[in-house]
């Protein structure tokens, strides 16, 4: 187990390695850079924010410098906002958008897989399709539609929560949850009940009946396990997604989050806020897709054996 | 089992709608406690007045800052700020300040006539890189200091005569100086304060950030959350703390403007930074109480690439703003809020009416283009309508693009482009016809008409007269009396749309969604807010 995790952990830093050398190279190809401006900026204005800012180096020189402040834990000053660091912008944002990405997948996961066991246990009945039909609608509804149906039927009609904000008072949660949440849950109800469906052909199940424990043991204790494996394994990329991904939501919401920042600072051009936000949120993904494959070797002895050899 | 479900259903919809919004909304409580929650556009780059350039800043800086002087909300016209009194020599071109005594810092100490002084030569410090540096440029040598030509700040037209006496010196009369003195670049900063996190020119400071910052306006910045509010309440230390009525102010960033108008629709918000213009009918229709449009110091524009045939032809440029039926524009695209233009600077601009020398005139347009060698458009080259994306330019070129096909027999695609690739396409030259919008810094002719002088930074169309630059750059300055330098502006002006380099389209307008209860906000053309005026008054 122990190798297993030493080596996929060193199959990720060339990974972000790969990921900050393109991101930085590409966001100094795109055109217009961080100071260009409706207004005309003056040549020598443009002079001093450039040495200001250390782009009146040769870029070989700045990438070098920029991997040497980053691994002294330093992601540089913000382009677009004078004063702030990315670093502090990013621990500002990031409790926000992990709490909203966290019930989002609360959500997604008690409403998904129930629905897909429920599906999966009469296949091809009533019982089956109407969930299955719901989940299909949920994949397809994007955010910036289900986002502002719920706010005017729960937030102007109704009245009866928030129509934006965050931490104002428990209700301004409920609704940026449930909206981030439910393609995910609609996802999770797929897999579960395909996974559900796989393993409830199998020879072990049939032996379970056989000793003739009740059908809800050989559900929640023998089917479960392996049928849910799918779904654990689409877990952690599932929560890195949320996290970075929640930018929709954010925008209909206005919530202060991380998401905001990330796909603002690719339209200003802000280069360090890109650079750092996305060289975090690709480490959270490597690091969430690395945690999900343990739990899943965990889950099923065959993927460890592989790296008993 | 059917009995539990109920229960449960039952108890989670209580549990949704206890929890939901408090019994009094923000608006209500606001009322009472005197506090503002205020829809401001975007998350402010920051608070340092002498780095920061966008609107959402001079929010939130012309309340926690104040200048020499500041305008009345209703005429615009400029009163006392820190300076109580001011001298103008004869000439107009010295300026002698009289500072007021009791104008203090948040700290508790006194403005001086030092404070500022310092704090313009930060502002024009090279290394600093301030984008609005040229606001200064009026004053002897600040251009030569800014530029980093001269060295020595005392040769700057800026002198200290003792503690409460400031002198400034300028090259020409500049008639509207005193409204640069209104504007956040001008505004003083601390100098301790700004020492204490850095050097002057640091731009990385963090002086202006909250604990930190020390301010001299009506308000002090309590509260700062990135990209959720900003608060500022009353300083008991102004020097015109009486007048100040609310207690409090609240900054919102509200870019998405759909949310912002659900969010004021909750009671959320006592103003709208903007409105939706899909909403504009609904309100109009049914709560015209709560809806304010009012012409705005901004015009809505196409650039032409003057150096591109065939827009190199004056007479291909005139028949293509000729053909442009801006009433129509206006009345359908843009739901009947905005003002076509037939001039760059807005009619009425301090009583400024810019000469009418052309109109929709599709006869002549069809003449001169054919003057020109393309009768009904016959060989004249695909034309590209550039804009920035967004929905409303889209549609404005769209309907551009159909109006020169029906009435000159051209062809023209829509091109959008993200708005830093945009910039950078026009910046470049690289363009045929290309959108642009301006927004006066200040209330003057000027400040729109100085864009277009010969490899002006913000010209981009390779216009260029000799004419033109000298009126703006030597002869306008110097005319003391106003209605002699309006007449040498419209003949300016009249250069201008005689060679049509670029092609007005309208006047731009200010909306914003208001609560009754807020008053002392009255729609001026610059869309300028003097807090101290501004009260909520629940009794509306």
């Amino acid at each position: 187990m122990w190798r297993f995790i030493g080596f996929r952990t060193l199959q990720s830093i060339p990974v972000i390695l790969a990921v900050i050398t393109v991101t930085f190279f590409l966001v100094r190809a795109a055109p217009g850079g961080p100071f260009s401006n409706e207004k005309a900026v003056s040549p020598q204005v443009q002079a001093a924010l450039e040495a200001q800012y250390r782009l009146d180096q040769p870029p070989m020189q700045q990438y070098v410098s920029y991997l040497v402040d980053l691994v002294s834990g330093d992601m540089g000053p913000s382009f677009y906002y004078p004063g702030r660091r990315v670093d502090e912008l990013i621990l500002q944002g990031l409790p926000i958008t992990a709490e909203l990405g966290l019930y989002a997948l609360i959500i997604a996961v008690l409403i998904g897989t129930v629905s897909g066991i429920f599906a999966a246990l009469r296949p091809n009945t009533l019982q089956d399709y109407v969930p299955m039909s719901i989940a299909m609608v949920g994949i397809c509804m994007p955010s910036f539609l289900l986002g502002p149906t719920l706010v005017l039927v729960f937030g102007i009609w109704l009245d009866w929560l928030p129509v934006s904000g965050w931490g104002a008072g428990p209700g301004d949660k409920i609704l940026p949850s449930i909206t981030l949440g439910a393609m995910y849950a609609a996802y999770i109800a797929r897999l579960s009940r395909s996974g559900m469906l796989e393993v409830m052909t199998q020879d072990y199940l049939r032996t379970a009946r056989a000793k003739g424990l009740p059908e809800h043991i050989v559900i929640l204790k023998h089917a479960l396990r392996g049928g849910l494996l799918p779904v654990v394994s689409y877990l952690g990329p599932a929560f890195a997604a949320l996290l970075s991904g929640s930018f929709v939501v954010e925008t209909i919401f206005q919530i202060p989050g991380l998401g905001r920042f990330y796909i603002q600072a690719a339209f200003n051009r802000d280069y360090t806020m890109i650079l750092g936000t996305t060289v975090f949120l690709s480490t959270l993904i490597v690091v969430f897709n690395l945690l999900s494959d343990i739990i899943a070797a965990w889950l099923n002895p065959r993927l460890r054996y592989q790296f008993r050899k | 089992m059917a009995k539990n479900i109920r229960f449960i259903i039952c108890f989670s919809l209580a549990l949704l709608a206890s929890c939901g919004s408090p019994d009094a909304t923000r608006v209500e409580s606001g009322n009472r406690d005197g506090v503002l929650h205020f829809g401001n556009g975007t998350e402010p780059q920051g608070l340092d007045p002498h780095i920061v350039t966008g609107v959402p800043e001079h929010h939130i800086i012309s309340a926690i800052f104040e200048g020499l002087v500041t305008k009345n909300p209703e005429t615009l016209e400029p009163e006392p700020g820190v300076a109580q009194s001011w001298d103008i020599s004869e000439d107009g071109r010295i300026y002698t300040f009289h500072l007021r005594e009791n104008a203090k810092w948040s700290n508790g100490e006194t403005v001086t006539a030092e404070d500022f002084r310092w704090s313009w030569e930060r502002a024009l410090n090279p290394a600093l890189g301030s984008l609005y540096n040229y606001m200064f440029f009026p004053i002897v040598n600040a251009e030569a200091y800014a530029n980093g030509d001269l060295e020595d700040f005392s040769q700057v037209g800026v002198k200290v005569l003792d503690e409460f006496t400031l002198e400034v010196s300028l090259n020409e009369p500049t008639p509207f100086i005193l409204q640069l003195f209104d504007h956040y670049s001008t505004f003083p900063v601390h100098p301790e304060t700004v020492l204490t996190y850095g050097a002057p020119s640091d731009r990385f400071s963090q002086w202006s950030r909250e604990g930190n910052i020390v301010t001299n306006g009506p308000f002090v910045l309590t509260e700062w959350q990135v990209n959720s509010h900003i608060r500022v309440e009353k300083s008991p230390l102004y020097w015109d703390a009486d007048r100040v009525k609310l207690n409090a102010i609240v900054y919102y960033p509200t870019e998405n403007i759909v949310t912002e108008e659900r969010m004021f629709r909750d009671g959320q918000l006592h103003f709208t930074n903007d409105v939706p213009l899909d909403k504009i009918p609904v309100y109009k229709a049914e709560q015209p109480e709560l809806i304010t449009i009012a012409p705005y110091l901004g015009t809505y524009y196409y650039l032409i690439n003057t150096n591109r045939a065939p827009f190199d032809d004056v007479r291909v440029r005139k028949a293509l703003s000729m053909a442009i039926d801006r009433e129509l524009l206006a009345e359908t695209v843009m739901e009947g809020i905005v003002l076509p233009a037939y001039a760059l600077v807005p009619p009425g601009t301090l009583g400024y009416q810019p000469p009418a020398t052309f109109s929709y005139d599709l006869e002549e347009a069809r003449e001169l283009l054919a003057e020109a060698g393309y009768p009904n458009g016959e060989g004249f080259p695909e034309v590209e309508i550039l804009y920035n994306t967004q929905e409303s330019h889209r549609k404005i070129a769209v309907a551009i693009q159909q109006m020169w096909t029906q009435a000159l027999g051209i062809s023209s695609t829509p091109m959008n482009k993200e708005w830093k690739v945009y910039l950078d396409a026009t910046d470049n030259g690289n363009y045929d016809i290309s959108r642009r919008g301006w927004i006066g810094d200040y209330v003057d002719p000027n400040t729109f008409l100085d864009m277009m002088i010969t490899d002006g930074g913000n010209n981009k169309t390779g216009f260029s007269d000799t004419r033109y630059d000298e009126i703006i750059l030597r002869e306008a300055p110097k005319k003391l009396d106003q209605e002699e330098r309006f007449a040498l502006y419209r003949e300016a002006e009249t250069i201008l749309m005689e060679q049509m380099p670029i092609i007005p389209v309208y006047t731009y307008v200010s909306k914003h969604l208001i609560v009754p209860s807020l008053r002392g906000l009255p729609a001026n053309i610059m869309d300028y807010y003097n807090w101290k005026y501004v009260y909520l008054d629940p009794a509306h």
